[in-house]
This record gives structure tokens, sequence and C-alpha cells, in this order.
């Protein structure tokens, strides 16, 4: 078995315009949930691939990332697990024999967890997957689902870096709970104000260089009961649509002026949805 | 002058993994030139030139790009020294699936992508299992659970080379190749170095330009399929 993570410190470099970045040093420890904000081009995928690299100012940020209290120089084998929005499954084979094929290349013994990585995969996405379905022809949100699924049961990471995950009809929230139990530590770039909430912390980019770190604070809390309380809102009216129905005639969450949420329960002709 | 054999299947990204080598090498102000073998074309001098680097490129022709490749070894070695370099990279056509272009006492390099066929490693062979290092690409557009398994199989094939994941789109990784690059063994000749694996006889007329099917037009090597069926359906 590798070595335990406990710790990575990212230590600043510099921004795109070669100045020296706002934040000198920042650690990240086992069990957190961590996010990358920021405008597009602000350097999230850059910073992410830092860490993916073990910067050592040898990137174009100058960064230096060390693990733990600097023993480990060099990711160990399958410390690291990657998901991105370009990634697509290539391999044309049922989704059975895909996990066990992955499994017994990791030494795992494959019958229940097969299920397991099945049984995560449908509870995340809306349309369920079948075991003798062909990877290849999955739908975007299926085959999402079902990497999150594996990276959380087979791979089994201590460190997960994410590059977006798209609101393709997959439960998102879920999914992050997913992957950060078992301590592991998370590390989202995300323009999704629901994900980015969901961290206790966060890191805001821009122009390339780490700019601020901020906690979550109590009153952004609210702001994410709220949020998933319209995210569920919002799935149902998807759902809704999606099964061919109209928009009117149930429950549905807005915004007022004050910023809270209340609930229309007739329908309303001139609503805004936010 | 160290010298280093890249080999690889078509496409895999041996030219991509290289430039983002190289450019790391010329920063620590190490010369480097680089040969390239291919059948027909390749476009590949040129991105080398870019680098301002020196290039030769050599075309096969008519001949398996392997067969042509090993007789021109001293060629290549001895234009490589007129130019001082202290490394000599050179990337092979990657076409003949049975050739294999590692010499002994010399780095070698194959480089691999993540969209391959899953049995690519059993297909492949000697180019993969003669590596000392093997390099995969394209890991940036398939899922967790393909890199690792493509590795696994990997490390069957070859498990005692080192084996490093490099995106040749931006050449994550490559930093690392150049780390083992330069520990790459010296040599001070080519001549009277071993190949790690023999090259099949590839003297049949096709080999040299015949077009004509037919037995009459078949000389040298000749070996036909044995007409054995094979069983159809699944159980
Ligand atoms: N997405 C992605 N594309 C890559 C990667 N590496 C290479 N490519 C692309 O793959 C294609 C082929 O790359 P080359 O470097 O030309 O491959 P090669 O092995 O040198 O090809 P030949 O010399 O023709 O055999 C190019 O379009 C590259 O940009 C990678 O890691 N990720
Ligand atoms: N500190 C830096 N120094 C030099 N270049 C940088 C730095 N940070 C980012 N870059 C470069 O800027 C470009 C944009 O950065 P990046 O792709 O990381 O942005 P992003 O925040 O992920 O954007 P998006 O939201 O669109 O995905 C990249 O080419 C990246 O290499
Ligand atoms: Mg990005
Ligand atoms: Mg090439
Ligand atoms: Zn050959
Ligand atoms: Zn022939």
């Amino acid at each position: 078995m590798g070595k335990d993570i406990r710790k990575i410190t990212i230590i600043g470099g510099t921004t795109k315009s070669g100045g020296k970045e706002a934040i000198e040093k920042t650690e990240i420890y086992k069990g957190d949930i961590i996010t990358l904000v920021g405008p597009t081009g602000s350097g999230k995928s850059e910073l992410l691939s830092d860490i993916e690299q073990l910067a050592r100012g040898d990137t174009p940020s100058n960064r230096a990332v060390i693990l733990n209290d600097g023993e480990l120089n060099r990711w160990e084998r399958q410390m690291v697990a990657q998901l991105s929005q370009a990634m697509n499954f290539v391999l044309d084979m049922p989704v059975e024999d895909f996990l066990e094929l992955h499994a017994s290349s990791r030494g795992i013994s494959s019958n229940p967890i097969i299920e397991e990585v099945i049984g995560l995969t449908n509870r995340l996405s809306g349309e369920p997957i079948g075991a003798r379905d062909n990877i290849t022809s999955l739908s975007g949100g299926q085959s999402r689902a079902l990497m999150i699924a594996d990276i959380a049961v087979i791979s089994d990471a201590p460190v997960v870096l994410i590059d977006e995950i798209e609101n393709a009809g997959i439960n998102r929230l879920m999914a992050l709970e997913i992957l950060s139990a078992k301590g592991k530590i998370v590390i989202v770039a995300s323009h999704d104000p629901l994900i980015i909430l969901m961290a206790q912390k966060r890191i805001v980019m821009h122009n390339g260089g780490m700019f601020k770190v901020l906690e979550r604070n109590k009153q952004e809390e609210e702001i994410l009961k709220e949020l998933i309380a319209m995210d569920d809102e919002l799935s149902v009216l998807r759902d809704r649509l999606r099964m061919g129905d109209f928009a009117r005639g149930g429950g549905m969450l807005l915004m007022n002026k004050s910023g809270s949420v209340e609930e229309k329960k007739e329908e309303s002709s001139n609503f805004e949805i936010i | 002058m160290k010298f280093v054999t890249v080999a690889g299947p078509p496409s895999s990204g041996k030219t991509a993994v290289l430039i983002h080598t190289i450019r790391h090498l010329l920063k620590d102000g190490i010369k480097v030139v680089v040969g390239k073998i291919d059948c027909l074309g390749t476009n590949d001098g040129e991105k080398y030139q870019k680098l301002g680097i020196p290039v030769i490129v050599g075309l096969s022709g008519d001949i398996c790009p392997d067969h042509f490749y090993v007789p021109n070894l001293e060629v290549i070695f001895n234009w490589a020294k007129e130019k001082s370099a202290q490394i000599t990279i050179l990337e092979t056509a990657g076409l003949c699936h049975r050739c294999a272009p590692a010499i002994k006492g010399c780095l070698a390099i194959s480089v691999v992508d993540n969209l391959s066929n899953i049995d690519i490693p059993q297909k492949i062979g000697p180019m993969l299992s003669t590596a000392d290092i093997v390099v995969i690409t394209k890991g940036d557009i398939v899922s967790q659970a393909e890199r690792e398994v493509y590795r696994r199989k990997m490390e069957m094939v070859n498990p005692g080379a080192e084996i490093l994941e490099v995106n040749g789109l931006t050449g994550k990784g490559s930093l690392l190749l150049k780390t083992s690059l330069m520990q790459a063994p010296e040599v001070d000749t080519i001549t009277g170095r071993e190949l790690r694996s023999s090259m099949p006889a590839c003297v049949c007329s096709y080999c040299t330009g015949e077009k004509r099917i037919g037995k009459s037009f078949q000389l040298g090597y000749i070996r036909k399929i044995e007409a054995t069926e094979t069983e159809g359906g699944r159980g």
C-alpha cells in the first residue's frame, strides 16, 4: 500500500503577467474539499495541473507543490485520480466486463464491487445503466456518473482532481459527497455556485495567480441550503420537461428582492426563473 | 554522446512528446540532434527544425522502415558526432509491429497512447517489451479507469520498464522524461552493437516493389496461411 497523503502545500509562484502571486502559501488537508474559482482563463486548470505534476518551479506558474512534509517527491502510483469534461470511454466492452478489467488490474476481486459501482452510477444518473450495456454507447451523463462511481470505488485514490463536473443530468452534490467520503482530498475547478459553495474553502484565481483563499461563512451556508433546494426544484422541472410535460403546475421556487426564497404554489404567468 | 531510440505506433504522440522534452533539454543548454525515419513522407522534420536543432530525415520508400533504419544507424550516428551532439534522438516510423529498433546499451523509449485497442501490448510485442521507458500519451481524453488498465497492461508486458504518462499537447509529464533521458548511457560508437531482438526476414518480392498478385510473382521468403477453419459463434 502507498503512503498516506495528509497534506498538500502549494507555494505561490507567478501570475500570467509575471508578478508575484498574492497567496504565498496555502495548505490542503486530508478530508478537505477545495474549489478553484475564477473567470475563464484565470488559471484553474493550470493550478490543477501543477498539483498533478507536483510542480517545483518548473511549470509556467513557477509554483511548488509539496506532499506531506516533503518526504514524498513524486506521486506514487494511483495516488491521484482525475476527471475532466474532455474524458470519454474508448474501450468497446460491456459495463461489467470493463469494471471487472479495472478491478482485476488493481488486484481487487470484482463481484461485489461491480454491483456497488453500477448501483452508485444509477443513484447519480437519472437514466439507469445495465451491466451488459456497452460503455461507449452510454450517454454523456451516464458516462460521467460511471466514471465518478468507478473513481470512488475501484480507483479509490487519496487525491481526486476534477476539472468541472458539468450538469449533464447527474446529481453533482451526491457525486462530490461520494468522492469526498473516506477522507480523500478533493479539488474541483468549477463555475457552478452550488459546487463552489459545497466546499468549505475556495481558492480564487485571477490572472493566472492564486488571489484569495476564502472560507465559506455562515451566510453562505444558508445560501447553500437555498441553492440545494433550488437545485432540487430545477431537477423536478428538468424531469418534467424531459418527460414531455409543461413546466407549469407544481411548486416553483423564486427568489424575491431580499434574496430569500419563497414558493409559488399556483401558476403565475410572469415569473422569473433564476 | 547519448543515443536514444523512440519507437511506437503511428500517431501515438512520439513527435509531440519529444518536442516538449527537447525544449527542456535545450533550456539546460544541452546540444540535441534528431533523426526521423519514415516510409513515404513526414512533416516531423520541419517540426523539429522549428526548435532550431539539426535534423536528419530518412525515407525508406519500398522497404520496411525498420529494415531501412538498421543499416543507416552508423550514418546517423556519424552525422550526429559531426554535429557534436550530446544527445541524439531517433524517432522511428512505428509501422512494423514486429520489428523493434531497440539497441543494446542505448536508451530505448516506446510511445503508446491510451486510445489504442486494449490488446495493443500483445500486438506490438518486442517494440514494447524491449523498451527501457514506456511513455503513455492521451490520458487527457480517456477515463481514469482506462488509464489505470493501460498502465497495468504495460507493466505486465514489460515489468522492468519505467512507465511515464505524458500529455503530448501540454507537455505535462515531459519533465520526468527529460530527467530519465539525462540518465541514458553514453555511447562512443554504434558499430558492433546489437539489436535487442531480431528483425523478421523481410525479403519477399513485395518488399522490393512488386505489385502483381499470384504465385509466379512471389520470390524469396514466402509463407502461406494454413487453411484451418476457426470455429464460429460464441458459447
Ligand atoms: N489529446 C491528446 N492529443 C495528443 C497527445 N499527444 C499527441 N497528441 C496528438 O496526436 C496526434 C499525433 O501526434 P504525433 O506526435 O504527430 O504522433 P507521432 O507518433 O509522432 O506520429 P508519426 O510520426 O506520424 O508516427 C497529433 O495531432 C497530436 O497533437 C496527448 O497526450 N493528448
Ligand atoms: N501562473 C501562470 N503563469 C503563466 N501562464 C499561466 C498561469 N496560469 C495560467 N496560465 C495559462 O493561461 C491559460 C489559461 O489558464 P487555464 O486554462 O488554467 O484557465 P481556467 O481558469 O482553467 O479557464 P476555464 O474556466 O476556461 O477552464 C493557460 O494557457 C495556462 O497555461
Ligand atoms: Mg479550465
Ligand atoms: Mg512523429
Ligand atoms: Zn519490419
Ligand atoms: Zn516483404
